[in-house]
C-alpha cells in the first residue's frame, strides 16, 4: 500500500496530511456555516458541496482511497445535482422568508448549537485524545478496495443485498407515481381533433403573437384584436401581470 | 520478457519524486490538454473539412495550424458581457469548474514506463492511486456542475433549460460509462491505472476443451461490448456529436454557454477539447493497452516498450481515437433527445447489465475442471437460447393495405379522390420541343473547384 495507509496506520501524522488537514478543515467549517446562512438556495446547496468534497479528502486522508472517491462520485456528482435540479427548477427568487415567528429563537438557536458542538468536541477529544488508530493495517492489508469488498460481500452481504432491495423498490416506486400512461380511448384521432377545434367558443386559428399593433415590443404586451380589444390569449400564462408606469406608456419619441 | 516487466511501474514507484519533477509532470498534463486543444480544434476543422470537400482553415500559419491560436486571442479581446441577472460569482466559476475538472482527469493517465530523468527513474504518470479509475469517474461527475451552474447562473431561461437538458445527458451516461468499466476492474483486478495498462501487456490463456487457445491482451478485443458501449457512452460524456445535444448549434442557439462570452466562452471550449482528449487518453488506457506498442511491433522489435519510444505509441493511439471523434462528427446525424436517451437507459445500459453477468460467470468458474467448467458453460447458453426463443415478443400487427385504411376512416373525415384516379395530361402540357443540338460542355478546370 502507499506510504499514506503505513503512516495512518502506525498512528503517525505526517507533515503533507497535516497541511491538507489545516488548509481543507477550515474550508469545510466556511461550507458548513455558508450553507446554513447563504439566503439563496443554490448558493446554500454549493457550499454544502464544498463541505462534502473537503470530506472526500479527509476520507482519502485516513487511509480510505474509496470511501474518498465514492462520497465525491455519489454525494457531490449525483445526490447534490438532484437538489440543484429542484432548486433550479423551483426558480431563483425562492429564497425563505426573514420574519421571526418566535421571538429570540435565532439566538437560542446559536447558544444551543455551539453549545452542542462544545460537548460533542470536548466529549470526543477526552474520550479519543491519545488513542492510536489499530488494525488500520490489517484492514487494509491486501489493499483498500479489496478489503472493503470481502467485508462487503461476506460479513454484511445480508445488509448490503437488503439496502440495494429497498433503494430498487423506492426507485420503481417513485416511477410508477410518477409515470403517467394515457390509455389508448382517451386518444383523439383526427376528426374528433378537428371538431373540437371548430366547436363554436373555441377560435380556431393561431393564437396572436405577443406585442402585435401594441407600442411596447416586449413579451407582456397583449396584442391588440382586429377589434380593438386586447387579446390574454397572446401573453405566456407564466408572466407575471405589470403595471406599465405613465413614462413606459408614453411615446418614445423614436419616430420622429 | 522480463526486462519489459520491469518497465512497468507499480504503485509503490508513485510519490518519490523530488519536487521539481512533480511539478515538471503536473506542467506537462497541463500544456499537452492546452496544445491538444490548439491543435485538436485545428484537426477537426481539417478533418472535417476534408470529409465534406471544402479546404478547412488554411490562412493562418502553415496549413492553418495556427488558426486556433489566432482565434483565442480574439477571444480573448473580445467584450466579456456580464447578463444583469446573472449569479456573478456562479457565473464566473462555472467555466473554471469545467476546465479543471477536465485536466485534473489527465492526472492519473498514464503516458509511459519507467523511465530516467535526471539520473531519476520515474514513472511518466503525475500521480497514481489504488483508485485511479474512480479519480476519472469523479472529475467527469464534478464536470457536470460547470454546465449546471453556467445554465443557471446566466439568470436567462434559455440557458437554464440547455444547462439541466445536457447535465440529465451528462448523468445519464455516465451511468453507461461507469458500468463498462466495471468489465476491466474484473478482468485487470485492479482501480490504479497503471496497474490495468500492466494486466494488458500479455495475453491470457484460454484453455477451450483442453486447447490453450491464447487471447489478446487489450481489452477492447477481449471484453468487446463493454469497449463499445465505453466509447458511445464517452461520446456522450463530453457531449460530441452525434450527441451534442446541448449546444446543438442548429435548434438551440447554444445551449448552456448562449450567455457566455469572450474568454469564459473560450474556456467552455477548451475544457469540452481537453475532455475529448482526456476521455480518448483513458479509452487508450482502459481499454488499448496504454502505452504498449500494438501487437506485431513487439514481435520485430523487442524495445518497443522501454524508454521514451512509449509515448509514441500513446499519443498515436489518442490521436486515433480523436480521429474516430471527428469522424463522427462528420458522419453521423445528430440524435432527437428521447431517442438519444431510451439508447442510453433501454439499449447500453441493458446489454451492459447483461454483458457484465456473463462476465462474472465465466470468471466464476474458471477455476472448475474442464468438464464442469463446460458443463455450466451448456447450461448457461442453453437457458440463454431458450430464454431468447420463448421470450414472449410483441407479433407486429401485419400493416393493413391501402384500401383497408380508407375503410376503417371514421365518419365525418374528409372526402378521398378514387384510388385508381388516372389524372389527364393537361392540354397546355403540349408544346413543340425545338430540336437542338445537345450541348457538349466538357469538364474544364473549373468542376473540381468547391
Amino acid at each position: 500500500m502507499t506510504t499514506q495507509t503505513v503512516l495512518a496506520a502506525a498512528g503517525e501524522v505526517s507533515g503533507g496530511e497535516e497541511v491538507t488537514f489545516w488548509v481543507l478543515a477550515p474550508l469545510a467549517l466556511i461550507g458548513a456555516i455558508g450553507m446554513v446562512w447563504a439566503r439563496n438556495a443554490v448558493h446554500s446547496a454549493l457550499w454544502l458541496v464544498l463541505t462534502m468534497l473537503c470530506l472526500g479528502v479527509f476520507y482519502v486522508l485516513q487511509a480510505g482511497p474509496f470511501i474518498g472517491m465514492v462520497q465525491i462520485i455519489v454525494y457531490t456528482g449525483a445526490i447534490m445535482m438532484l437538489f440543484l435540479f429542484v432548486l433550479m427548477l423551483v426558480g431563483r427568487d425562492a429564497s425563505d422568508s426573514l420574519i421571526e415567528t418566535l421571538r429570540g429563537q435565532r439566538i437560542a438557536a446559536v447558544v444551543l448549537g455551539l453549545g452542542f458542538a462544545g460537548l460533542i468536541g470536548t466529549g470526543l477529544h477526552r474520550a479519543l485524545g491519545g488513542t492510536a488508530g489499530v488494525g488500520l493495517e490489517q484492514a487494509n492489508a491486501e489493499g483498500n478496495v479489496q478489503g472493503i469488498a470481502r467485508l462487503l460481500f461476506t460479513k454484511y452481504v445480508f445488509a448490503f443485498e437488503l439496502t440495494s432491495a429497498l433503494l430498487i423498490t423506492a426507485a420503481v416506486g417513485a416511477m410508477v407515481l410518477a409515470h403517467i400512461e394515457r390509455r389508448r380511448e382517451d386518444r383523439m384521432d383526427q376528426v374528433a381533433t378537428m371538431k373540437a377545434r371548430f366547436r363554436p367558443g373555441n377560435y380556431p386559428g393561431p393564437k396572436p403573437g405577443p406585442g402585435v399593433f401594441a407600442t411596447s415590443s416586449s413579451v407582456a404586451t397583449p396584442a391588440r384584436l382586429p377589434d380593438g380589444r386586447l387579446s390574454e390569449r397572446s401573453t405566456p400564462a407564466i408572466l407575471p401581470v405589470r403595471e406599465l408606469t405613465a413614462e413606459e406608456t408614453s411615446p418614445k419619441g423614436t419616430d420622429r | 520478457m522480463t526486462v519489459l516487466l520491469a518497465q512497468d511501474p507499480t504503485l509503490a514507484d508513485f510519490g518519490r519524486d523530488p519536487w521539481w519533477l512533480v511539478l515538471g509532470k503536473i506542467l506537462f498534463a497541463f500544456v499537452f490538454g492546452l496544445l491538444a486543444t490548439l491543435l485538436g480544434v485545428w484537426f477537426e476543422r481539417r478533418v472535417v473539412g476534408y470529409m465534406q470537400v471544402r479546404p478547412g482553415p488554411n490562412q493562418v500559419g502553415p496549413f492553418g495550424l495556427l488558426q486556433t491560436l489566432a482565434d483565442g486571442l480574439k477571444m480573448a479581446f473580445k467584450e466579456d458581457i456580464l447578463p444583469r441577472a446573472a449569479d456573478k460569482v456562479v457565473y464566473f466559476f462555472a467555466p473554471v469548474i469545467s476546465v479543471v475538472c477536465a485536466v485534473t482527469a489527465l492526472s492519473v493517465i498514464p503516458f509511459g514506463p519507467m523511465v530516467s530523468i535526471f539520473g531519476h527513474r520515474t514513472p511518466l504518470q503525475v500521480t497514481d492511486v489504488p483508485v485511479a479509475v474512480l479519480v476519472l469517474l469523479a472529475c467527469s461527475s464534478l464536470a457536470v456542475y460547470g454546465v449546471v451552474l453556467g445554465g443557471w447562473a446566466s439568470g436567462s431561461t434559455y440557458p437554464l433549460l440547455g444547462g439541466l437538458r445536457s447535465s440529465a445527458q451528462m448523468i445519464s451516461y455516465e451511468v453507461a460509462m461507469g458500468l463498462s468499466i466495471v468489465a476491466v476492474f474484473m478482468t485487470a483486478g485492479t482501480m490504479s491505472t497503471s496497474g490495468i495498462v500492466a494486466a494488458q501487456a500479455s495475453g491470457t490463456k484460454l484453455s477451450l476443451g483442453g486447447v490453450e487457445v491464447p487471447a489478446p491482451g487489450w481489452y477492447a478485443i477481449l471484453l468487446l461490448p463493454s469497449f463499445i458501449i465505453f466509447f458511445i457512452a464517452i461520446v456522450g460524456e463530453t457531449n460530441r456529436a452525434p450527441f451534442d445535444l446541448p449546444e446543438a448549434e442548429s435548434e438551440l442557439v447554444a445551449g448552456f454557454m448562449t450567455e457566455y462570452s469572450s474568454l469564459k466562452f473560450a474556456l467552455f471550449m477548451l475544457s469540452e477539447y481537453v475532455a475529448m482528449v482526456t476521455m480518448s487518453a483513458v479509452t487508450t488506457t482502459l481499454f488499448l493497452g496504454g502505452w504498449r506498442a500494438p501487437a506485431p511491433i513487439t514481435t520485430v522489435w523487442a524495445g518497443a516498450n522501454s524508454g521514451w519510444w512509449p509515448m509514441l505509441w500513446f499519443f498515436g493511439k489518442v490521436l486515433i481515437l480523436v480521429f474516430v471523434f471527428v469522424w463522427l462528427r462528420g458522419t453521423l446525424p445528430r440524435l432527437r433527445y428521447d431517442q438519444f436517451m431510451r439508447l442510453g437507459w433501454k439499449v447500453l445500459l441493458p446489454i451492459n447489465l447483461t454483458w457484465i453477468l456473463i462476465l462474472a460467470g465465466l470468471r466464476s468458474i474458471e477455476d472448475w475442471q474442464s468438464r464442469d467448467r463446460l458443463l455450466a458453460t451448456a447450461i448457461g447458453a442453453g437457458v440463454l437460447l431458450l430464454a431468447t426463443i420463448l421470450w414472449p415478443s410483441r407479433q407486429p400487427k401485419p400493416k393493413p393495405t391501402l384500401q383497408e385504411q380508407v375503410d376503417n376512416r371514421p365518419p365525418g373525415s374528409f372526402p378521398l379522390p378514387p384510388l385508381d384516379l388516372q389524372v389527364p395530361p393537361s392540354p397546355r402540357t403540349k408544346r413543340v420541343v425545338a430540336e437542338r443540338e445537345p450541348a457538349n460542355i466538357a469538364a474544364g478546370s473549373d468542376s473540381r473547384e468547391v
